[in-house]
């Protein structure tokens, strides 16, 4: 025993000891720039609490009802009497979580039920469910693109495709956003040989701008890659199906894997992957963000499943939303604004200002009269923008969409970047 | 002009619509330090070097390389 009481030479402390130094210290210019912007009197656009939800579309924030424009709710699930009561039969039914792995003691009936879900909405054979839509891409990437093989991916994309690529051991090379030229010269100048996955976002969620997937799928085959597309944004109100961006411009058979998540228009937590690859499965042995990680609670994924069922059906909330859409973007535009995209192209809109001080003015206008939107800043944003993203709902009234506008006029006019 | 002057010469010309503070350019200019360029630059910077020399420079190379020196190197060896 004595052994381990006594200390080395080599590590107590001396004249050539290193000094103590503060990790914290390279996050030092960020504190600061949030010091000197809360100094100027404006709330924290990162720290909002919601006091209550009273519907997918309005909840309580600071004693004040608020429409909600900033929640990816695209389908307006979250309160839907069927979904909740699903969830409450498998609280009551499985318990509160199952504390444990996929693989080993985690996975129940409702997870397979979920992926049943699944195969059904997507019409594939395989369906894997993952504990977000974040572990997704993370597992999915990481484990499909091994040492030597190359993965392309699309400047824009999100968080969770980049850290897939780093989770992982292959090659990584990006191209300009939704070039279908710069796709086509990058995967030109790859070893033939190698194994390549392309990464495709249906909508691209900063903008709300779609991809050219007909396009960047041709070039995609003929150069023998595989493709990945993640549908975040797209499930639920794009193709015939709901099934995403993919399925409305005729490339289903031609995707790979399809990525998506729970936390939009599905409306509660969780990601996943579907496949008709024969040799899907193998997955589950061998992506570390599925296995290494505690399934999710029953109730979730079978509020989820629930959901799945009924977004197959929902033709006529879809409909709805698309015209949320297209009435908010044509009305920003009419009142001024500079807009992510010429035309709605998907459920989010992004309004385009100059710096950080119109941007948090506007944001905490437009919430002092009751409307909440999500702000975007550098390094989330492309080009350096700063970004107001308002996304809309199935179940945003006519009305409300009438309040935004008029909400959005008066901040404008208050923070002056509109006439 | 040896290969690797030849190399340096062109990749300065590539940096060159790039460089708005006239910095001059060693083989120890950092890029973002020196150049303070931020992460959309680099972005295009290097599908510029990629093109002008037909080469792939992937992510996982661009983590490491932090001079003009190790990225005239880093050509050098690619278009080998």
């Amino acid at each position: 025993m004595t052994d381990a009481v006594e200390t080395p030479d080599a590590v107590r402390l001396g004249d050539d000891a290193a000094p103590s130094r503060d990790l914290f210290s390279k996050f030092d210019p960020l504190i600061a720039e949030r010091e000197a912007l809360l100094a100027t009197g404006v709330r924290d656009p990162f720290a909002i609490v919601m006091e209550r939800v009273t519907s997918p579309t309005e909840a309580i924030i600071q004693g004040r009802r608020t429409i909600l424009l900033g929640t990816y709710n695209y389908m307006g699930m979250t309160f839907d009497p069927d979904v909740i009561a699903a969830g409450k039969a498998a609280l009551d039914d499985f318990g509160s979580g199952t504390t444990g792995s996929r693989v080993l003691n985690g996975t129940y009936d409702p997870h397979k039920d979920c992926e049943a879900a699944l195969r059904e909405f997507y019409g594939t054979e395989h369906a894997m469910v993952f504990s977000t839509g974040y572990q997704a891409n993370l597992g999915m990437i990481s484990t499909l693109a091994g040492k030597g093989d190359y993965i392309i991916l699309d400047a824009d994309s999100h968080a969770s495709i980049y850290d897939g690529c780093w989770l992982g051991n292959a090659e990584v090379v990006r191209f300009r956003h939704n070039s279908v030229e710069d796709l086509d010269k990058r995967l030109g100048r790859l070893p033939k040989e190698a194994g390549k996955l392309v990464v495709l976002e249906g909508v691209y969620s900063m903008f709300g701008d779609v991809a050219p997937l007909p396009e960047m799928v041709a070039v995609a085959k003929k150069h023998g890659a595989m493709i990945l597309c993640d549908e975040a944004h797209g499930m639920g109100f794009f193709g015939a199906n709901g099934r995403g961006v993919y399925e409305e411009m005729g490339v289903a058979d031609d995707i790979d894997f399809v990525v998506g998540t729970f936390s939009k228009s599905v409306g509660t937590v969780g990601g996943f992957c579907v496949s008709n690859h024969p040799k899907f499965e193998v997955l589950r042995l061998v992506c570390r963000p599925y296995v290494f990680t505690a399934s999710l609670p029953p109730s979730v994924v079978a509020t989820a499943a629930a959901s799945i069922r009924k977004l197959m059906h929902a033709a006529d909330k879809r409909a709805h939303l698309w015209k949320n859409s297209r009435r908010l973007h044509a009305g920003l535009r009419e009142l001024g604004f500079k807009l992510g995209t010429e035309t709605a192209q998907s459920a989010i809109i992004a309004v385009i200002l100059p710096d950080q001080e119109q941007a948090v003015g506007m944001w905490q206008a437009l919430l002092e009269q009751g409307l909440y939107v999500n702000m975007a800043r550098p390094p989330a944003t492309p080009a350096g923008t700063f970004l107001l993203r308002c996304s809309l709902c199935a179940e945003h009234s006519d009305k409300q969409v009438g309040e935004i506008l008029t909400m959005f006029a008066a901040a404008g006019q208050a923070v002056g970047c509109i006439g | 002009m040896t290969d690797r002057t030849e190399t340096f010469a062109k990749v300065a010309a590539e940096i060159e619509p790039f460089n708005k503070k006239g910095i001059s350019l060693t083989d120890a200019t950092t890029f973002a330090g020196d150049l303070e360029w931020d992460s959309l630059t680099v972005m295009d910077f290097v599908a510029a070097v990629e093109d002008a020399f037909d080469i792939t420079i992937t992510m996982n190379m661009q983590a490491e390389i932090e001079t003009v020196g190790q990225l005239v190197d880093a050509v050098e060896k690619l278009k080998a």
